[in-house]
């Protein structure tokens, strides 16, 4: 790698060439401060539209002070960091912004956790010398994100994620100058664009301006209420994320803490979505199955590839953008929909409690699964399947609420019968282990045979488009992988322009999978706790005796009593879904 | 739901393959078919967005950021006032709170019986004439306060 030498504030430095002011100051340890700046290293994503100007720095030669983010570093540059020019600057800069700032910290969502918080007492703001108009919107609730636009501070970080790395293309900046603002278009509310609920806007948010709608009032309430039976399931990728919010190093694994947790909050049953996952497995795996045998029987009619359903970002994603394509993803519904639909039948059956009086809460890595249980589809005379839904941040401030003392938590296991599952199962929270799960059982269905090494190292990674051929005792099964929706799209074009080969693709609509998704502790920005995260879920995954979902007893037992066989009638009412075209807003007529 | 005629949808597309169907254009077919339409409607940005292959989103981030877009249908006659250096300084200003007053609406909009529409513009270039005054292609110097009404009055019965 070339170098240049630099010096920053009398120090020399040698820096790699053509970097920017920013990224060469953080190689050498030195944090210039900034609010919009935004650098995703594995995932190939830099934003710097040079807008907060906080990062400022003074270099020699040069009269007006520069954005440290956007200027490339010459051999011999003399930058200086701390003089009290640039000091100054910054903080009439950050005045500024907090001129046009709501003060309501002590009751914002964001309270501890907001960068423009920190920024002002990093720099030690003590009075705001500035007073100006104030810019005020409508406040706008979608099932899964709230908009609080008095809150922006015009970074535009969610312009990139929305745009560029899921492409979904829901926000834009919109009018001018002072009115310039983050919106839909024609500023209509974000239920009625083609938002998908991923969330990635709001885990990138410096402020408060985008939030998860927060439920955990009502779940507290819920909970002290007599009459329901409150059941709780966990995603797999919660327990990968949940401890970072109480200190925890990323990717330590938090299972047994979280279950205790869960018990001492007073939920009645503390479940595993990630037994759910197993019986998607089941489900989607018999479809995939299904449609192989008869394509490869010479059946033209078979859709192929078979695309995984279980990400409800990606199912929004292809109802706006690619419902020319709504028949091809599977029809299984995800594993929160499948827990909720068997909880509120068998579960509730086997324990004796009305549906009515049944209460179905999931903690979820998820903003999309907000939005997904309020589907109509997963109603039952009007009663939601699954209720309400938190995200991993919600959970932990639940936690905190009830004054639980997390870290000395002793450990306690998930109550049965919907607590069991397989290490199939938990690898569902990471970018390639969906189709990992579903090869371990397709392919001891298919061939008839023993798998006898579970794990498919070629499915995993953090690469956005990942393939690879599995052997299936002769019969090679081709598989792509994307994660992230603007690398769907990639995979969606290929499919409609006749150019796949795949017979089947996992797609999850987060960078990383789940473990990144726009429920979790925010990462910042910091690729190196995905992949902690990840490295978490496949070490569960080893620890466990029974890795493949057909193997996992509560599974069998369930097909057993209740369901019949995978794909059966009742499999079909409680398991199976369909999907619809959203992208029709405009009619076209003859006159 | 929004509708739209198949006549213009075929407008729309014949102005898009005419920049290629490029997103980069995205600037120069909205002016082709405010020229054409005259506004440009929510429904004219989505079939743009769909023809370019870029979002509404980002289209309707244009039209709102050039105030020479409009959303809204121009009057008959539309009315331009010079806020150029020469025509300010000569009473431009006045001139269009005039114009304001005596057609009850604010820059940007449009009377209700939809005859006249109001907006100011950038120098036209006849600097010896200031202030100026358009109204559709026709050009008016040296307006005055007075001449106001007189000028509405020639567009009016």
């Amino acid at each position: 790698m070339d170098t240049i030498n630099i010096t920053i504030d009398n120090k020399n430095f040698q820096v790699p060439k053509g970097s920017s002011i920013l990224d060469a100051a953080k190689s050498v340890g030195i944090n210039i401060p900034t609010l919009c700046y935004m650098h995703l290293h594995d995932l190939n994503t830099t934003h710097k539209p040079t807008g907060c100007r906080i990062c400022v720095v003074e270099v020699e030669g040069r009269k007006n002070l520069v954005p440290a983010c956007a200027t490339e570093c010459l051999p011999g540059m003399v930058i200086k960091n701390q003089t009290v020019r640039v000091l100054n600057s910054r903080k009439t800069v950050l005045e500024l912004i907090l001129s046009d700032h709501p003060a309501d910290c002590l009751t914002c969502p964001k309270n501890g956790d907001c960068d423009l918080q920190s920024m002002a007492q990093k720099m030690g703001i003590r009075h705001l010398h500035y007073q100006g108009e104030q810019s005020t919107y409508i406040k706008d609730r979608s099932p899964a994100i709230k908009r609080d636009m008095d809150k922006c501070i015009g970074c535009r970080r969610c312009l990139t994620m929305c745009n560029e790395v899921q492409t979904v293309g829901a926000l834009s900046a919109i009018n001018r100058g002072f009115m310039s603002v983050m919106a839909p278009p024609f500023q209509m509310n974000l239920e009625d664009s083609v938002c998908t609920y991923c969330g990635q806007c709001v885990a990138v948010c410096p402020t408060a301006a985008l939030t998860e709608i927060d439920h955990t009032a009502k779940v507290i309430r819920l909970l002290a209420d007599p009459t329901k039976t409150v059941v709780v399931q966990t995603a797999p990728a919660v327990r990968a994320a949940l401890g970072e919010e109480f200190g925890y190093a990323p990717g330590t694994l938090v299972t047994g803490k979280m279950t205790a947790a869960l018990k001492d909050l007073g939920f009645d049953y503390v479940f595993d979505t990630d037994f759910a996952a197993d019986l998607t497995i089941m489900e989607e795996g018999t479809e995939l199955l299904d449609r192989l045998t008869r394509h490869l029987n010479g059946d033209p009619t078979v859709k192929l590839p078979l695309l995984t359903s279980c990400c409800p970002g990606w199912v929004n994603f292809f109802e706006h953008q690619f419902p020319d394509m709504k028949d091809i993803p599977s029809t299984a519904r995800s594993p929160q929909q499948m827990f909720g639909a068997i909880a509120k039948t068998y579960l509730a059956e086997k324990i004796g409690v009305k549906r009515e009086d049944m209460i179905v809460v999931s903690v979820m890595p998820c903003l999309a699964k907000k939005y997904e249980c309020s589907r109509d589809e997963f109603k039952t005379d009007g009663n939601p399947d699954v209720d309400y839904v938190l995200s991993t941040r919600e959970l932990a401030r639940l936690i905190k609420q009830a004054s639980i003392d997390f870290d000395s938590l002793d450990p306690a296991e998930f109550d049965h019968p919907m607590g069991e599952s397989s290490g199939a199962g938990v690898i569902f929270g990471t970018t390639g282990g969906v189709i990992e799960a579903a090869v371990r059982t397709a392919y001891e269905v298919y061939t008839k045979k023993k798998l006898h090494k579970v794990d498919f190292e070629q499915l995993r990674g953090m690469e956005w488009i990942r393939e690879s051929t599995v052997d299936f005792d002769g019969t090679p099964i081709k598989i792509g992988i994307a994660h992230g929706l603007g690398n769907a799209r990639k995979l969606l074009q290929d499919i409609r322009e006749g150019k796949s080969h795949y017979h089947a693709i996992e797609i999850m609509a987060c960078p990383g999978g789940c473990i990144g998704g726009g429920g979790q502790p925010l990462h910042h920005g910091d690729s190196n706790i995905l992949l902690a995260r990840q490295k978490a879920l496949y070490s569960e995954d080893k620890a466990k005796v029974i890795r493949k979902s057909h193997e996992n007893p509560s599974i069998i037992k369930l097909y057993d009593e209740f369901l019949g066989k995978p794909m059966s009638e009742k499999a079909h009412h409680l398991l199976h879904t369909h999907y619809f075209d959203k992208s029709n807003h405009i009619e076209i007529t003859k006159e | 739901m929004l509708t739209i005629c198949e006549n213009n949808v075929a407008k729309i597309e014949a102005i898009c393959r005419e920049f290629n169907n490029d997103k980069g254009e995205l600037i120069n077919v909205l002016h082709k078919a405010q020229h054409t339409f005259g506004y440009l409607p929510e429904e004219v940005q989505e079939i743009i967005a769909a023809n370019l292959n870029t979002s509404l989103a980002h289209v309707y981030g244009v039209v709102s950021f050039y105030s020479f877009f409009t959303m809204i249908p121009k009057g008959d006659h539309p009315i331009n006032i010079c806020m150029g250096t020469a025509c300010y300084v000569r009473g431009a200003e006045k001139v269009l709170e005039e114009f304001k007053k005596l057609l009850n609406i604010q820059v940007g909009q449009t009377t209700k019986d939809e005859k006249f529409s109001l907006s100011s513009l950038r120098c036209v270039g006849a600097c010896g004439l200031a202030p100026v005054v358009l109204v559709g292609d026709k050009v008016y110097g040296r307006v005055t306060l007075d001449g106001v009404q007189e000028i509405l009055d020639e567009y009016k019965g």
